[in-house]
């Protein structure tokens, strides 16, 4: 099956041929995966080297005459080593591009801290204006990258080897509501979904499965959330689980801005702010973090008991 | 017709932006090359800010950005009035320019090390477009470097023009950009470096041999002196040019 990389580097090869103001910036990474490309539009298709800075630089350069650039790395390497160029060369030029990442959270487990970003969209949440999308599967890199190109505004691709079993049909933008159910919601973000549908069995809960992570679809989450369960329904509080692969609480504060006039408890799960200096697989750092379905179900089952 | 600068207007023009900037000795050491590019060499005009053959002119050093405010302004960027609301709330005119305010500002700056990949950027964005027009010419026909012919029938590639000072050369992203800039052929490219002496721990070697290093064409001169300015602009190079302004020491 192909990876959400193999998804992204097709629809990108796509989206240069079909329009000549699409752009990609890369710097190294990924390089042999465009050469093809690179052959038919040398003028568009920009290695810059290992110069981050200067790959998001140029990608605003390109942006400012109009163009709609894509540029591509490895998580750390595309959110936090340049970080200023965010904010300089994209946003205080009132002018958007396509970031697309590859290495989400601790996808290369061994490769150590230096190669983990789980911070990449906490980050990006303290800059204006930026659409964040999170697939949890290669079916669903196609609608957001499409979506992508359309707008001019900044938007984060946040690709990752972690997926769950099976796509849902998701539309960019909006919650997919997975079921319904009364007890409380857990909102599960890209690839959470799976672990936190097997953490959850025989819980009477709403599940709403995230893939755009900005802007937050609030009306979903408060159109579908259970009436609040107690006979004193003006003190009664709304039980929301946040089940995110990226660092703990990234989205807590939109879920709370969503229900500022509704009084609720929310359990935010995510990587926690640790230094973990272990290597082994994604699947040893999720035990390590509470992230596999036992940790989640043990966390999820004391929240809604 | 071109709208001529009055070089003596400038200093009073400057008078006219007051208050705590902190950093005069930008504004002035920028003088003399801001008034040769927009009086002598680059193509803009207030009457075609969007024109999409205008040269790009990007101020990289944000810092002092009171010399550019007054040329732009008696290139008829904006009514000269506008100077003395200069760093109020109200104002266009921060003590770094904003694209989004000014007329003519190309790029919003400030943080020192963004304007050259910028400029990178602006560069590789106008060569693409001119390889996809129809009729395009080879890059190496289309650079005309200096004033633009009339009598060219297809399009040239405008100029994209970047200023900075030597001690904004510290900032690594600088050289990220001027390492891939030769590289990548971009001959439209032009940086200024101001050098007024103030980077902190100097340049052993001078600025133009880190530029030549990378395979640029650099030149030298007396930032004080506008016909060597005009020369060392306007004369074509085949490769990106750097034009290494020199003037009084900041602290001499």
């Amino acid at each position: 099956m192909d990876t959400m990389r193999d998804r992204f580097v097709t629809l990108t090869h796509a989206a240069l041929d079909r329009d000549p103001k699409v752009a990609l910036v890369l710097a190294d990474i990924s390089v042999p995966a465009f050469e093809t490309a690179r052959s038919r539009h040398p003028d568009r298709v920009i290695n810059v080297g290992i110069r981050e800075q200067l790959m998001l630089g140029v990608a605003g350069g390109l942006a400012i005459e109009g163009m709609r650039p894509i540029a591509h790395s490895y998580a750390p390497f595309l959110v936090e080593r340049a970080y200023e160029q965010l904010k300089v060369s994209l946003g205080h030029q009132g002018v958007g591009a396509i970031l697309a990442s590859v290495g989400a959270s601790y996808d290369w487990s061994a490769g150590g801290r230096t190669h983990h970003a789980p911070a990449d969209v906490a980050l990006l949440d303290a800059l204006p204006g930026w659409h964040v999308h999170v697939p949890g599967h290669p079916d669903e890199v196609e609608s957001p990258f499409s979506d992508a190109l359309a707008r001019r505004e900044s938007v984060y691709l946040r690709l990752s080897t972690r997926q769950n079993a099976s796509s849902r049909a998701i539309a960019p933008g909006r919650l997919h509501v997975v079921r319904r159910g009364r007890r409380g919601t857990v909102i599960a973000v890209g690839p959470m979904l799976d672990p936190t549908l097997a953490a959850i069995e025989g819980l009477d809960l709403t599940v709403l499965y995230a893939t755009t992570a900005r802007p937050f679809d609030a009306a979903t989450l408060r159109e579908t959330m259970p009436p609040a369960p107690t006979v004193l329904r003006s003190f009664a509080s709304h039980d929301v689980a946040l089940v995110e692969p990226m660092v703990e609480g990234t989205s807590s504060h939109v879920v709370s801005a969503a229900l500022v006039d509704r009084p609720h408890r929310l359990l935010a799960l995510g990587v926690p702010r640790v230094e973990l200096r272990r290597y082994g697989t994604p699947e040893d750092h999720d035990r390590a973090y509470g992230l596999d379905a036992r940790g989640l179900a043990e966390r999820l089952t004391r929240f809604f008991r | 017709m071109r709208r001529r600068i009055e070089y003596r207007d400038l200093h009073h023009s400057l008078t006219r932006m007051t208050g705590a900037e902190k950093h005069a000795p930008s504004a002035t050491s920028t003088l003399d090359a801001l008034y040769v590019l927009y009086d002598r060499v680059l193509d803009v005009a207030p009457e075609r800010v969007d024109h999409p053959d205008r040269d790009r002119f990007v101020l990289s050093k944000g810092h002092g950005p009171m010399a550019y405010y007054a040329v732009l302004a008696a290139r008829g960027f904006f009514p000269s009035d506008v100077l003395d609301g200069f760093g109020g709330f109200d104002s266009p005119l921060g003590h770094h320019p904003d694209r989004a305010h000014v007329p003519g500002v190309e790029v919003s700056s400030g943080s020192l090390g963004h304007g050259l990949p910028i400029a990178v950027g602006i560069a590789l964005a106008l060569r693409a477009r001119n390889h996809e027009r129809p009729n395009a010419q080879s890059n190496a026909a289309q650079s005309s470097f200096g004033r633009p012919n009339e009598n060219t029938v297809a399009p040239r590639t405008p100029r994209v023009v970047v200023m900075l000072g030597d001690a904004e050369l510290d900032e690594g992203s600088n050289h990220e950009a001027i390492a891939f800039a030769a590289r990548a052929k971009l001959d439209s490219l032009t940086a200024i470096v101001i050098d007024n002496d103030s980077a902190s721990l100097g340049w052993p070697g001078g600025i133009a041999t880190r530029f030549e290093g990378e395979g640029w064409l650099a030149r030298t001169v007396d930032g004080r002196d506008h016909a060597a300015l005009e020369r060392a602009l306007v004369a074509p190079g085949g490769r990106p040019l750097a034009v290494i302004a020199k003037v009084e020491p900041k602290h001499g």
